[in-house]
């Protein structure tokens, strides 16, 4: 007998086979079909209705009654200062200008010479500078002339330091080893920039609000509670007893309390135990707290990656002669971080939006922002639904390049 | 080989930096000690701290139309970043100096308490348990509200029994709720009440009526209809469900501070008894009234006994305007609302100051 080497047979899919196989194939199914479409056109049409106000709204003065039942973009193109920069102070607004730019310089960059050996654009990076172009280009109409040309310009900048980067990456294939501190020492720079001190007017880490604030607290904490979640794991995979309660009780304890408690006890408790004269800054202290409860978390994500790699592997570094530390640093945490950056980046995703919950406590992040135009300003009062759209669509933005960004890291 | 020898570098260089920034921490931490608000001792009045600081920290809450918000340009107005101002304007001369802090209303009374800011002036009420039990001490009124109810004007409905087996909009979370259920079971009358936690929603319940009346403070209940799609619809009736003195207030044990918090107030409320606005501030420089001239300080020692300047009233007069400039300003001209119990006593309101002499 002989086996024949056959492939399967090619699908003729052509879109309408498609569809008869997969919407229409029997009566209940095409019924199903035809409900859900006529639903989703519904909601859709209602939308568009919604959003896409008349000309006669348009106008800002004595505009008809009718025009309450429309969208009012308004609410959201006239607050875009202070959903970026919050009240950051007029006259320094240059800091935050140049903040921006020096941080897309460098993105520009990094990217430049990540994808040196490669091409530029591969289908994740479309997607980003997709999305991410469509955004800057609806903020980019919605903004003032000044803010026009600034943007435009970092948009130049952008394009020039990518070709910078590509062309040095090609010739210094070193360069990426570095890039990380490039960054360690550029959010310093940043961070200097904003708040101020030595040779600046100090604007105080307190002033802080709006995205720049959430992205901060977000940055700062992702960036601290990574390491101090590899040692918490490891901690408690330590074969000395004492070390290993401590993690476990450290981790069972903080996974067992919300959040917003822990935010509390870091806002409203922390200065009643601490000594009057130490003030920590509200931002440190939430900061602190989401590190704190971040790093518990991460702890079990890393330890199940820790678990899954297996003994021979330590077994056989420790034969060739290497140390110990050298054995987890070179062996045996990059196979297990590996297997869990799905988790581990899945955690950061959360991260980043559970600082939302800095509105609660009394510091105005994008929510806190939002809610202040919201609540405060009686010219806005009752826009909500176009401010939220707006903020969620900016937390989307963050989170899908993130989980994007991951799905890069694991090839 | 080459990923051994990166990781010693990396990590000694990690090692550098962090000692490097630990030192620099220890440094920053020494010099803001030295000039950070302790906790208030006898010979150390936080107004002294104040002085010391060169600005005032000021609690506020961002969020309330008419007395703390944000415009577009990031600027703070309302009434009650106004008496911020007007404590800047008496200790600096300059009403920008004064750095605003968002407190919620969780953590108000503690901000206050551990020293974060200087002046609570975030339309909290004056009651007695707090002037106790939460430990703080009050400066006078700035604003007399009250509970009022908003009902749609066709409805007819015109006093609190009206409201028999009617459904009643009231926000979750505050006194308000209880505030209504007190009242009607006192005149026995049953309702339904609809709590609803976000502002928003709240008002779209009653325009969509989904309740026939809608309770809160009244200076919110003008606001907000001041923004609704047809303000004459909707009438507030004339009734009080609860009285509501929103005060600033500051730590107790502080007798110096709360002076000059107290007497910044009573110096808004004596210059519109006295006339004296902002702009005509100019033509009692040689008034011959020993009153006034007491007031602006051209004659007595009134502010140096305290602790401030003696020009202390000119001063806030001059940059912030007097209590009905103010009130105008931020809530009388937006919202329409009149002045009702927020008039001097000469005019029939319950603002009174004692005497500057």
């Amino acid at each position: 007998m002989t086996v024949i080497d056959t492939q399967p047979p090619k699908a003729n899919l052509n879109p309408l086979n498609w569809l008869k196989k997969n919407l229409f194939n029997n009566w209940y199914n095409t019924i199903l079909t035809i409900i859900s479409l006529l639903f989703i056109v519904w909601i859709f049409y209602s939308f568009i209705n919604w959003a896409i106000p008349p000309a006669e709204c348009l106008t800002k003065d004595n505009a008809p009654r009718i025009c309450a039942n429309y969208a009012d973009w308004n609410a959201v193109t006239e607050n875009m200062r202070l959903f970026f920069v919050g009240y950051y102070p007029e006259e320094l607004l240059w800091r935050t200008w140049a903040s921006f730019k020096i941080i897309v310089a460098l993105s520009g960059f990094s990217w430049g010479i990540f994808s040196a050996s490669s091409t530029l654009f591969n289908r994740a990076t479309i997607i980003v500078l997709s999305v991410l172009g469509a955004s800057y280009l609806t903020i980019l109409f919605s903004v003032g002339f000044e803010s026009q040309q600034y943007l435009v310009a970092t948009l130049f900048i952008f394009a020039i330091t990518t070709l910078i980067g590509k062309k040095l990456g090609t010739n210094l294939p070193d360069l990426k080893l570095w890039l990380p501190l490039v960054w360690f020492f550029n959010f310093f720079l940043v961070l200097w920039l904003l708040q101020g001190g030595l040779f600046l007017e100090s604007v105080g880490l307190d002033n802080l609000s709006g995205i720049i604030l959430t992205f901060l607290a977000a940055i700062v904490s992702i960036v601290l509670c990574f390491p101090f979640g590899i040692l918490l794991a490891l901690g408690r995979q330590s074969h000395l007893p004492i070390i290993r309660w401590l993690s476990t009780i450290y981790i069972e304890i903080i996974r067992g309390l919300p959040l917003i408690g822990i935010l509390f006890m870091a806002q409203v408790m922390l200065p009643l135990v601490l000594p009057p004269d130490l003030r920590l800054s509200r931002v440190v202290r939430a900061i602190a707290g989401f590190t704190i409860f971040a790093s518990a978390y991460l702890a079990e994500n890393v330890r199940g990656g820790l678990q899954s790699v297996p003994r021979g592997q330590s077994e056989a570094a420790k034969a060739l002669g290497l140390n110990g530390p050298l054995v987890l640093a070179l062996i045996v945490l990059p196979q297990a971080l590996r297997a869990v950056i799905p988790s581990i980046v899945g955690q950061f995703i959360s991260l980043f939006k559970d600082t939302s919950l800095l509105a609660i406590v009394g510091l105005v992040d994008l929510l806190g922002i939002s809610q202040s135009i919201l609540l405060g300003n009686p010219e806005y009062n009752g826009r909500s639904v176009e401010i939220y759209l707006f903020v969620g669509f900016i937390y989307w933005i963050c989170c899908y390049s993130m989980s994007l960004a991951s799905r890069n890291l694991e090839k | 080989m080459k990923k051994i020898k990166l990781l010693t570098k990396y990590s000694s260089l990690l090692l550098i930096i962090g000692v490097l920034t630990f030192l620099g921490a220890c440094r920053s931490r020494e010099t803001q000690s030295t000039n950070s608000p302790s906790t208030v001792q006898t010979n150390n009045s936080r107004l002294n701290i104040i002085k010391e600081r060169g600005k005032l920290i000021c609690g506020v809450s961002g969020k309330l139309p008419g007395f703390s918000f944000v415009n577009q340009n990031g600027e703070y107005s309302g009434l009650d970043v106004d008496i911020c101002r007007a404590v800047a304007a008496a200790l600096f001369d300059d009403p920008t100096k004064v750095e605003f802090r968002n407190v919620s209303i969780q953590e108000r009374f503690n901000a206050l308490k551990t020293g974060e800011i200087d002046l609570l002036s975030r339309n909290a009420t004056w009651t007695l348990s707090r002037d106790t039990d939460v430990g703080l001490e009050f400066a006078p009124v700035v604003f007399y509200d009250g509970q009022g109810m908003m009902v749609a004007k066709d409805s007819g409905i015109s006093k609190l029994e009206d409201l028999r087996g009617r459904t009643i909009c009231v926000k979750t979370g505050t006194t308000t709720l209880q505030n209504l259920a007190d009242k009607m079971r006192k005149i026995d009358v049953a309702y339904t009440p609809l709590a609803i936690g976000d502002e928003d929603q709240l008002y779209n319940a009653f325009l969509q009526g989904r309740c026939q009346a809608i309770t809160s403070d009244r200076s919110q209940l003008v606001g907000r209809r001041s923004n609704f799609p047809d303000p004459e619809d909707s009438v507030i009736l004339d009734l009080i469900l609860s009285k509501e003195p929103l005060a600033p207030a500051v730590v107790p044990g502080d007798p110096q501070w709360i002076d000059a918090v107290r007497w910044t107030v009573f110096a808004l409320i004596q210059a519109e008894e006295f006339e004296i606005t902002s702009e005509n501030l100019g033509s009692f420089a040689s008034t011959t009234d020993p009153t006034i001239k007491r007031f602006l300080g051209q004659e007595g020692s009134l502010g140096k006994n305290m602790g401030l300047t003696n020009d202390f009233a000119a001063r806030i007069v001059k940059h912030v305007g007097n209590y009905g400039e103010i009130y105008d300003r931020n809530i009388g001209k937006p919202f329409d609302l009149d002045r009702n119990l927020n008039q001097t006593w000469s005019d029939g309101g319950l603002l009174y100051s004692p005497p500057f002499r």
